[in-house]
């Protein structure tokens, strides 16, 4: 980490509205280029989804400095709890996105209790051994959950907004603006939380632990609340996963998934602020290429994995900003 | 009732035997060199793999030799091409490049063996019963059990007795120093790799002649061999040893009067120890951490 301390976080302070401006003129305009590409609504879906996670996650890794790797726990968390509530309580979306969010965000928040004074890679290991927890559960109390076939029958609601109801359940398009929509509040939010005070010192945390300890800043505390705040965010992603497929699986709970959003926030460029998303659009258009062409993606996947870290370890917009930083 | 007892305690001892010997690989790397090896399960199918190849040519007793041997090999090579290039830099890097081997090594496996299971043969002497009464307690489940205890009985007099093995374990404590004494860290560490991917490889052999081979038969150890390490505080090999002993055996135990609740009962036995004693039960505080 030593080598990273002479220039704080450029990724904000490069251009931010250009890129803002582009990302955005892309996400709107999805349905219509889309199609032309080959592509399908779904996979775009897809994408928002697992974007969010990323970002999510990058809260912690790119600008807290702590790596969790246990984040799919949260992730699935987010998508039974959103399941579980159209199936059992109310068929009501928001509902349903609000109790993924409170679940996987509490169970982030009292695990992340217990490891907050862990770093590195025993932190890594405390939390993936966390996520297994949540995988075992789903995967063994099968009356609840389905067990090992997933959470079915189960679908989102229109959303009612008084004067006119938006039909997200049947019309793909409308379901599209609707994730993007979320998505958009949420990478709102996280991009005001990382521009205030608090977003400041958990850079400063990220940059020189010690330094920030010895200036009075409650380190624990900080990376706790990060913790939290980055779980509630990726158990939203679960929770419009869940919407997105009409169905939660244990494997959406599986370390395997935490290890492919750790691939997309490093393949993006974890300093950067849309480096995640970037990374998750990557990955998750060439899972969907390879896995249609051999039975043996995964080991391109692997092979994803390897070549990002021994090669462009600071991802794709890590490279494009220029070598200021390293 | 006497019966089930003791099937399910002598399945738990064998079941404990190998999350000790895949922990203790595992922690051997994680304490030198800061590397979770994520495909340390892939090591255990790979040595299993091997084993099963070599059995028809050198028979099980050759193949338990040298498939140990050809897997710490491999492991060696891994670390020398690969994981070496990414100490230098943060450990989430480390972490992706083990994950990535992973799911190739797997998928390798896979692709040549096929996706089904394989039976392994193990010589006649050791498929026999100790006794007609206990017709489930096999003479190699007595086997496996002592090959692991002589295997971690010469993996602690190594490290306690050599040059190499004392070496790795001031490196445990303090590498900058080691190196500056003019020892060779980089080949230190891709030795100690080495050793942990026999452990592993030993594992495999043994897995293999009792429950046959599939591309995914490491992946239900390698989460408990985690917990193993957590449970024995990170840094310490004997926190490593009873990490894996108490939980294999608290899982047989469990097992005896609530099956469905055997795996519950390791990761419980993680939080307790993560609420009660966060460092472990024999972890330093300040390790790694």
């Amino acid at each position: 980490m030593s080598a990273t301390t002479a220039v704080p976080a450029p990724a904000i302070a490069l251009r931010p509205w250009l890129a803002a401006a582009v990302v955005w003129a892309l996400l709107l305009t999805v349905p219509f280029w889309l199609p032309l590409l080959g592509g399908y609504t779904a996979l775009a879906g897809r994408v928002l989804v697992l974007g969010l996670a990323a970002m999510s996650f990058n809260l912690l890794l790119g600008f807290t400095g702590v790596m969790s790797f246990g984040h799919a726990a949260y992730f699935g968390l987010g998508a039974y709890g959103a399941g579980l509530t159209l199936k059992y309580l109310a068929a009501s979306t928001p509902l349903a996105m609000l109790m993924g969010v409170l679940l996987g965000g509490l169970a982030g928040t009292l695990f992340g209790l217990l490891i907050v004074r862990r770093r590195g890679v025993y932190f890594a290991m405390v939390t993936v051994a966390f996520g297994q927890i949540a995988f075992y559960i789903a995967y063994s109390w099968n009356s609840l959950t389905g067990g090992y076939d997933g959470l079915r029958g189960f679908s989102r609601a229109p959303i009612n907004l008084g004067f006119t109801t938006i039909d997200i359940a049947g019309n793909d398009i409308a379901f599209y603006y609707f994730l993007l929509v979320a998505f958009g509040i949420a990478v709102g939010l996280q991009g005001l939380l990382l521009a205030s005070p608090f977003g400041r010192t958990l850079l400063a945390i990220r940059e020189n632990e010690r330094r920030a300890r010895f200036l009075g800043i409650p380190v624990e505390r900080h990376i706790w609340l990060s913790f939290s705040i980055s779980c509630a965010f990726t158990a939203l992603a679960g929770a419009l996963y869940a919407l997105l497929n009409n169905f939660a699986d244990p494997m959406g709970l599986h370390y395997t998934l935490s290890g492919e959003i750790v691939i997309m926030a490093v393949m993006g460029g974890m300093r950067a602020f849309w480096g995640p998303l970037v990374g998750a659009a990557l990955f998750a258009v060439l899972q969907d290429y390879i896995s249609s062409m051999t039975v043996n993606w995964m080991s391109f996947v692997g092979l994803i994995f390897v070549l990002v870290v021994l090669f462009f370890p600071r991802g794709l917009l890590g490279m494009l900003q220029g070598r200021g930083s390293q | 009732m006497f019966q089930l007892v003791l099937f399910n305690v002598t399945n738990g001892l064998i079941i404990g035997a190998f999350y000790v010997l895949m922990a203790l690989g595992l922690s051997l790397i994680l304490n030198l060199s800061n590397v979770i090896n994520f495909a340390h399960g892939n090591f255990l199918a790979l040595g299993g793999y091997i084993a099963f190849v070599l059995t028809p040519f050198i028979g099980f007793w050759g193949a338990l030799v040298v498939s140990p041997i050809l897997t710490a090999v491999f492991g060696f090579v891994i670390e020398r091409l690969m994981i070496r290039r990414v100490y230098p830099r943060d450990p989430v890097y480390s972490l992706l490049l083990t994950f990535g081997l992973a799911f190739i090594i797997q998928d390798v496996c896979r692709y040549i063996w096929g996706p089904n299971g394989l039976p392994m043969t193990i010589p006649d002497v050791l498929a026999q019963p100790l006794t007609p009464d206990l017709f489930f307690i096999t003479w190699y489940r007595v086997f496996m059990v002592a090959i692991v205890i002589l295997a971690i009985a010469g993996l602690f007099a190594f490290l306690r007795y050599t040059r190499v093995g004392i070496r790795i374990r001031a490196g445990t404590l303090d590498l900058d120093t080691v190196a500056a004494l003019g020892v060779n860290v980089g080949l230190l560490r891709s030795f100690n790799f080495a050793v942990g991917s026999l452990l592993a490889g030993l594992a495999g052999v043994l897995a293999a002649g009792q429950i046959g081979l599939n591309p995914n038969m490491g992946d239900d150890v390698l989460m408990p061999s985690f917990i193993a390490i957590i449970v024995g505080g990170v840094g310490s090999l004997t926190g490593t040893l009873l990490g894996g002993l108490l939980i294999g055996v608290a899982a047989a135990l469990t097992t005896v009067v609530w099956p469905a609740a055997s795996e519950a009962v390791i990761y419980v036995i993680m939080l307790i120890v993560l609420i009660v004693r966060p460092r472990g039960l024999m972890g330093e505080e300040g390790m790694l951490t």
